[in-house]
């Protein structure tokens, strides 16, 4: 079923509507494997609401979004798509992992528990093997001596490192990171990229960053894709983006942006 | 007047572990019964989530007295005729059950939607998330309430003397009867109720304490 020259994602006039606003209006878009792609955009530009729907935390109300060829909302019936069972939905979204701003760690777990509770109970992994491939994790992106430690215990940039080794426990091939730093004192952003960057450079993974740090983005993607009113107005690579940006809106979007930030 | 009050203590007694013990058992079938309606109503296909809905109004809605009542002898016209402590304790913990209901359905919804979204986005089931992220930290706001729940139920349990069961009330009733010592007896038994009603407020506090204790950890630090 699934072929590889399939792209890794791909969304078909995917459109998702909040009552009367219309946060992504028909998009079509495509990732191809080990892609690492920023999105930015302005606040309500549906960026987000992106990577929400590829995590199915949302629903899409209309278009149909594919995952290595699969359809992840929709499975196949005859000729038809309907919409998917819970079976299939958990099988296509084994594939994806999810990084959030605000970290969502488990609070009354330790950090080495955060990390074992899925592949123990969803993968069914021994304690033994679970454990071992957790603390590799956390020995990755730095937390080696932090096992124990619960997340109420932990800086904001040791949960966000946690947060990414739970979610590579599950083996995803595809992580979506939310804005993950933009929840940090600007003294722990560092950190949490550095890992990010490392993640890039050593795994075979694709990777989707809706992000408001321009120049990781700059240095760090291969695409930037630049969202406003639900709808992509312009990619390109970082250097035509933040280089030479065709449109108008883009423009003003990053002189905005960059200008607070200077 | 000493002497009035040990002649008169051990009958109460029996009574009070005929209380204590009622108390004990209608409890587990009310977290029992609560956990199930609640959740049945949260997350249940619809039939069970109207079950659930009219258990929960129905036993919040009428008297406990007259539920008592309807289970041991009405029951029996339908064939089911229950021991009088069975009836105690299902009417009891039903009753005090559908109050909880609705205590656990509130401290489920009060836990951070961001913790239903890391572990869908981690590919837990539903009631794998509710039972292994959701309740763990859910509890600690459910255990307050339920001491109120378990006060009510310990004085609700003075229903049951209406059925035959010689619990302290009865016991308190019956001496009444035979030695008239009505000041004594039911000064008596006021302390004993209050005794059992502050034990449990500070076994529930103790617990409260404790739990909190494990999740917050480190939190203030």
């Amino acid at each position: 079923m699934t072929q590889h020259d399939d792209p890794m994602l791909r969304f078909d006039k995917v459109s998702k509507r909040y009552g009367q606003h219309t946060v992504l209006d028909r998009l079509d878009f495509e990732v191809a494997r080990n892609e690492k792609v920023a999105i930015i955009g302005p606040s309500g530009s549906g960026k987000t609401t992106l990577l929400r729907l590829l995590m199915t935390l949302e629903s899409v109300d209309a278009g149909v979004i594919y995952v290595e060829g699969e359809p992840l909302t929709h499975m196949p019936q005859g000729e038809r798509l309907i919409p998917a069972s819970r079976q299939h939905l958990s099988r296509v979204r084994a594939k994806i992992g999810m990084v959030f701003q605000h970290f969502n760690l488990f609070p009354h777990m330790s950090a080495l528990d955060n990390c074992t509770e899925a592949p123990r109970t969803v993968l069914g992994l021994s304690k033994a093997e679970a454990s071992a491939r957790a603390t590799e994790l956390l020995q990755m992106v730095g937390l080696g001596d932090k096992l124990e430690h619960y997340p109420g215990q932990l800086s904001g940039g040791q949960k966000q490192r946690v947060a990414i080794a739970r979610a590579l426990a599950m083996r995803p091939r595809i992580m979506l990171f939310d804005e993950v730093t933009s929840a940090l004192d600007p003294e722990l952003v560092g950190e949490v990229l550095k890992v990010i960057r490392q993640l890039g450079e050593e795994h075979d993974l694709t990777m989707l960053m809706v992000t408001h740090e321009m120049g990781f983005a700059r240095e760090f993607a291969d695409r930037v894709c630049f969202f406003d009113g639900g709808k992509m107005a312009e990619q390109g690579t970082p250097q035509e983006i933040f280089g030479a940006p065709r449109q108008e809106r883009t423009r003003q979007f990053l002189s905005a942006v960059l200008e607070t930030r200077s | 007047m000493f002497a009035e009050i040990l002649e008169l203590l051990p009958e109460l007694l029996r009574g009070t572990l005929m209380t204590v013990e009622l108390t004990l058992c209608a409890a587990v079938v009310a977290i029992t019964a609560a956990l199930i309606a609640a959740v049945s109503k949260m997350y249940g296909p619809r039939p069970l989530r109207w079950l659930a809905i009219a258990y929960i109004e129905v036993f919040r809605g009428t008297s406990a007295l007259v539920q008592l009542f309807w289970l041991f002898f009405v029951l029996p016209y339908f064939g089911v005729t229950l021991e009088p402590f069975a009836v105690g304790v299902v009417a009891l913990g039903l009753n005090i059950g559908a109050y909880g209901a609705e205590v656990i359905r509130g401290s489920i919804l009060s836990i951070d939607k961001g913790q239903w979204e890391a572990a869908t986005a981690l590919n837990l089931g539903r009631m794998q998330t509710l039972r292994r992220i959701i309740l763990p930290q859910a509890f600690v706001a459910m255990i307050p309430p339920w001491g109120n729940l378990f006060i009510e139920l310990l004085k609700g349990t003075a229903l049951v003397s209406m059925i035959t069961l010689g619990d302290l009330a009865f016991k308190a009733q019956q001496l009444n009867q035979n030695t008239l010592r009505t000041l004594q007896i039911f000064s008596l038994v006021l302390i004993i109720y209050l005794c059992l009603s502050l034990l449990i407020t500070v076994l529930m506090r103790t617990l409260e304490h404790r739990v909190a204790r494990g999740l917050l950890r480190g939190r203030a630090g």
